[in-house]
């Protein structure tokens, strides 16, 4: 009997038209994607993206070299050294991130005493070689004066969950 | 024994132990901050409240002594309570900074504040803030707002160091932790104030702002910077020593380390460090390879064997060179033919060689001299060759009132409470310690007619009756009595002081491996005198400094100008030996090698580099043993240092016993002790007796270059002291400037008093670039007015 049904069945084409009928209602479902990158999906403030090293509003940068993002990087992605600087505080001399090896696990955020490392919520960047990927010092402060605004909105945001 | 029963936990412990020494034994942690191990009792953080059956309140453990039957509860509620609240109470005016702190991750205070602590605290009030202060170049305090009064640091100046430099001003919650009058800390132990703070109030200035303790690897050594091989910790982070700290062994070093032993470490990387190898090509130098450098030393040795003879090869090695290398040294040399060979570069007299039936030592181990009762000490300046065994005998004063007889050349504090001391020349050394043995002898009526001729003296009947009067005693010997002249005869001396009162005899010993040396029998034949004496065309020069650590510089450059080929292993680029070497071998620092060290009490302890060496810089067995494959040497298929140490302890027959002592120690002489009198040598017209100490942070190559350390005013510049009558007699004022003159070398000093330079002497110190042109330590001298 079984073996009857499937004889009349994949000659009358039933599979297809299955499959067609999923096809057919998709067709005036209301869409979702967007039209990237004219148009972009809402997105967490608690995005983690790319990392940034913040400043103090008088231009200090925040980091004080305590390394705890260093000790807790799981993928170890974070090398930092330090130094006494001429004013006597505590201050790194290198702060380097890998980004080929960071997970984008948001604990050097964590970690941070003085919230100075984060990611933010900039996702579209790219490197030509692997070199472009290793974030120094420089670069890192760079972005967090470049993205100053939206990291203060996004950490605005995320205050009262605190 | 008592029984006491620690949280349920029965543990015997014995009479006088206090609950928390009983709950160690029992392995029941008891928190606490102001308890240290070494230091006294008190009480004054009240960390460590325990709960006691049928006591009313808590009770500090650290204070409180066991008694039998005892029920004590670490971990009940009342107890946990009250370390809750001290800890709350602690908290107040701490700041909290510990992410900048340099003790974070390593701190008493934030590992108990994890257990202990509350994440709010009931004080709303402002933090007391206590000014930072600057206190030298090895400890910082400009953090003191960190510290919880513990006063650890303060009975450690008090107990251990023997100085109270810091102190608790003001009362209450104002009172703080501060140096007197804003000095420095200039103890020679103050680097372990840094260990002692349990929280960041105290830290290492070297090793401020480096690196995290989880960041760093350790590696198990020994410090090669003084007699007791002091056992050490090398901490290391990417190939670099970041620092030093001491490696708990209560036989050797306790828990402690001088400030030499600790930061020595910072010369280690320094542009000063010697990478490649380097020859003198038609009087100009040029960076080599290993090989064209070791073909040139081979070749050099070669022809001026063949030449002249292999009499005229010399080869000189530190005394804090490791077995290994001084064997293999002895071993290369005599595949060439000569035992010229020797490790004593700062000794004048030699005339014992040939009759030790032993290497000399202590005579004792290290941890017995703080039990001894009376102790006469004989050339010494003690704190500063000797830092932690002075530690040992202030520990003897303090706690059982040892009687320490002191007979040497000048007047330096030891911090420690005297019984006697006698100053007197270093001629005059030989007629003091003369004095005491014929008292001695008189007193056991012994007749001694060589001495007869010797004055009495008050004080020798004083030390006479000291030594005579308690059953354990010693007698022991520091660098003066066995770099002078008439060393071989003090020996003598010693030894029949020795007898007479059966005290033990000893030495507190030169450098770290001179019992290894000994022991290997290295300058039995010949010694460092005679080989700079009579000039030999060849030197081979290993890990010193000829100018800066021979007991006669002006001597010693001279013959080294002289000889056809200098080849100078060194670990440091060397700028005086651009002029007289002709060719620098890079050797590896003492982190960067295996190696053994003897030391004074005869311990062998072997230990393994830490790291890599710097550049191209070789370990100094490595070197030696391809030096020898390239002359032909047969027997150098060595392919690890215990290879080579278990050959040298054969060849020496030596044998090291279970717990590390090697055998063969023995300060006995194979010949009578001759009491006569060697007759005072002559000085010339006009001249002074120079006194030459070696200042503490320039006793070898590695702590000159230490930059921290030449910080100290350890390390300031050496001056010409005389005391006042010798002045007026020369006519010179204080502060002028002269110009000391022993033979042909001259240095410019300033003129200091100092009544404790004996009359008709001059004290100038050895080991400094300044004084490097002198001659010998305890030679005549001549000063002239500019």
């Amino acid at each position: 009997m079984r073996a009857l049904k499937h004889f009349f069945r994949s000659f009358a084409l039933w599979e297809l038209l299955k499959g067609m009928a999923v096809t057919g209602r998709h067709f005036f479902v209301r869409k979702i994607t967007v039209r990237y990158p004219e148009e972009k999906t809402p997105m967490s403030f608690r995005f983690r993206g790319l990392h940034a090293l913040r400043r103090y509003p008088d231009g200090e940068e925040r980091c004080i070299a305590c390394k705890l993002c260093e000790a807790i990087c799981p993928a170890k992605a974070i090398t930092i050294e330090l130094a006494e600087r001429d004013d006597g505080s505590r201050r790194t001399t290198q702060y380097d991130i890998d980004l080929t090896k960071c997970i984008f696990c948001g604990f050097c955020e964590e970690a941070c005493p003085v919230e100075a490392i984060v990611e933010t919520r900039i996702h579209e960047y790219h490197g030509e070689s692997r070199s472009d990927l290793y974030y120094t010092k420089e670069k890192l402060l760079a972005n967090g004066d470049r993205y100053a605004a939206i990291i203060e909105a996004d950490k605005a945001l995320d205050a009262k969950y605190r | 024994m008592l029984e006491i029963e620690i949280n349920g936990k029965k543990a015997e412990v014995p009479e006088g132990s206090t609950i928390i020494e009983a709950a160690q034994l029992a392995g029941v942690y008891i928190p606490h901050f102001c308890y240290h191990r070494k230091l006294s009792i008190a009480a004054s953080c009240r960390m460590c409240l325990v709960e006691v059956e049928k006591a009313a309140k808590p009770l500090p453990a650290c204070a409180t002594p066991a008694t039998n039957g005892m029920r004590v509860f670490t971990h009940s509620a009342l107890a946990v309570k009250a370390q809750k609240s001290v800890m709350e109470f602690l908290l107040i005016n701490h700041p909290l900074d510990c992410p900048i702190c340099d003790q974070g991750g390593e701190c008493q205070l934030q590992d108990l504040a994890v257990g202990y602590g509350d994440t709010k605290s009931g004080f709303a009030e402002k933090k007391h803030v206590t000014e930072g202060k600057s206190a030298g170049p090895l400890v910082s305090m400009r953090e003191m707002s960190r510290c919880i009064h513990c006063t650890r640091c303060v009975r450690f100046g008090q107990e251990i160091a023997g100085v109270m430099e810091l102190g608790m001003a003001y009362r209450s919650t104002h009172s703080e932790i501060t140096t007197f009058l804003g000095r420095a800390i200039e103890s020679e132990l103050s680097g372990n104030l840094v260990d002692v703070c349990p929280v960041g109030a105290l830290t290492s200035r070297p090793f401020r702002y480096l690196a995290r303790s989880w960041e760093l690897v350790g590696h198990r050594s020994v410090s090669p910077h003084d007699s007791i091989g002091a056992n050490i910790t090398v901490q290391t982070k990417a190939g670099r020593v970041m620092r030093v700290l001491p490696r708990e062994n209560d036989e050797v070093n306790e828990c402690w380390l001088t400030d030499k032993d600790r930061f020595s470490y910072t010369a280690l990387h320094t542009e000063e460090r010697l990478t490649k190898p380097m020859l003198k090509q038609g009087g100009k130098w040029h960076e080599v390879s290993w090989n064209d450098a070791l073909d040139y030393v081979a070749h050099g040795l070669k022809d001026i064997a063949a030449n002249a003879g292999s009499d005229a090869l010399a080869a000189l090695a530190a005394p804090w060179a490791t077995v290994e290398e001084l064997y293999l040294l002895r071993k290369l040399m005599r595949g060439l033919g000569t035992d010229n060979v020797d490790y004593r570069l700062r000794r004048q007299d030699f005339s014992l060689d040939g009759k030790y039936v032993g290497a000399s030592w202590l005579g004792m181990k290290i941890a017995d001299v703080r039990h001894l009762d009376s102790i006469l000490i004989v050339g010494s300046f003690l704190r500063k060759d000797h830092p932690l065994l002075t530690q040992r005998l202030r520990h003897a004063v303090q706690k059982h009132h040892a009687e320490i007889n002191l007979i040497s050349v000048t007047d330096d504090d030891p911090k420690l409470d005297l019984y006697t001391r006698q100053n007197v020349s270093p001629a005059g050394l030989p007629l003091a310690l003369a004095a005491v043995v014929k008292e001695v002898a008189q007193i056991r009526g012994v007749a001694l007619p060589e001495l007869a001729f010797v004055p009495e003296s008050e004080i020798a009947k004083w030390i006479a009756a000291s030594l005579l009067r308690v059953k354990h005693k010693a007698i022991l010997f520091g660098h003066v009595a066995e770099q002078v002249g008439t060393a071989g005869f003090l020996h003598q001396l010693g030894l029949k002081l020795a007898e007479l009162t059966g005290a033990t005899f000893g030495f507190l010993g030169e450098a770290a491996n001179s019992v290894g040396g000994q022991l290997l029998g290295l300058g039995k034949e010949t010694n460092t005198r005679q080989m700079f004496a009579n000039p030999h065309q060849a030197y081979l020069l290993f890990g010193f400094e000829p100018e800066l650590d021979c007991a006669n510089p002006a001597e010693a450059l001279t013959a080294l100008k002289g000889a056809k080929m200098t080849a100078l292993f060194t670990p440091f680029k060397h700028a005086p030996a651009l002029e007289y070497a002709d060719a620098l071998l890079p050797l590896a620092a003492f982190t960067e090698t295996s190696g053994t060290y003897v030391n004074i009490e005869g311990r062998v302890q072997s230990f393994a580099g830490a790291l890599s060496p710097v550049g191209e810089a070789r370990p100094g067995w490595k070197i030696l043993r391809v030096l020898a494959n390239t002359l032909n040497v047969p027997g150098f298929a060595f392919t690890g240092s215990e290879e080579v140490l278990h050959e040298a302890w054969q060849e020496a027959g030596v044998s090291v016993d279970a717990e590390g002592f090697a055998s063969g120690l023995n300060n006995n002489l194979a010949v009578t002790p001759a009491l006569t009198l060697p007759p005072p040598e002559e000085m010339p017209e006009g001249a002074l007796e120079r006194i030459a100490d070696v200042p503490i942070y320039f006793t070898d190559p590695t702590v000159r270059r230490a930059a921290p350390l030449q910080e100290t005013s350890s390390a300031a510049l050496p001056d010409a002291r005389v005391c006042a009558a010798t002045l007026a007699r020369l006519g010179i004022s204080a502060g002028n400037t002269v110009i000391v003159r022993q033979g042909a070398g001259t240095a410019r000093l300033a003129v200091a008093v100092d009544e404790s330079v004996p009359e008709g002497c001059l004290r100038v110190a050895a080991g400094h670039p300044l004084t490097s042109a002198l001659g010998g330590m305890f030679d005549p001298v001549f000063v002239e007015r500019v």
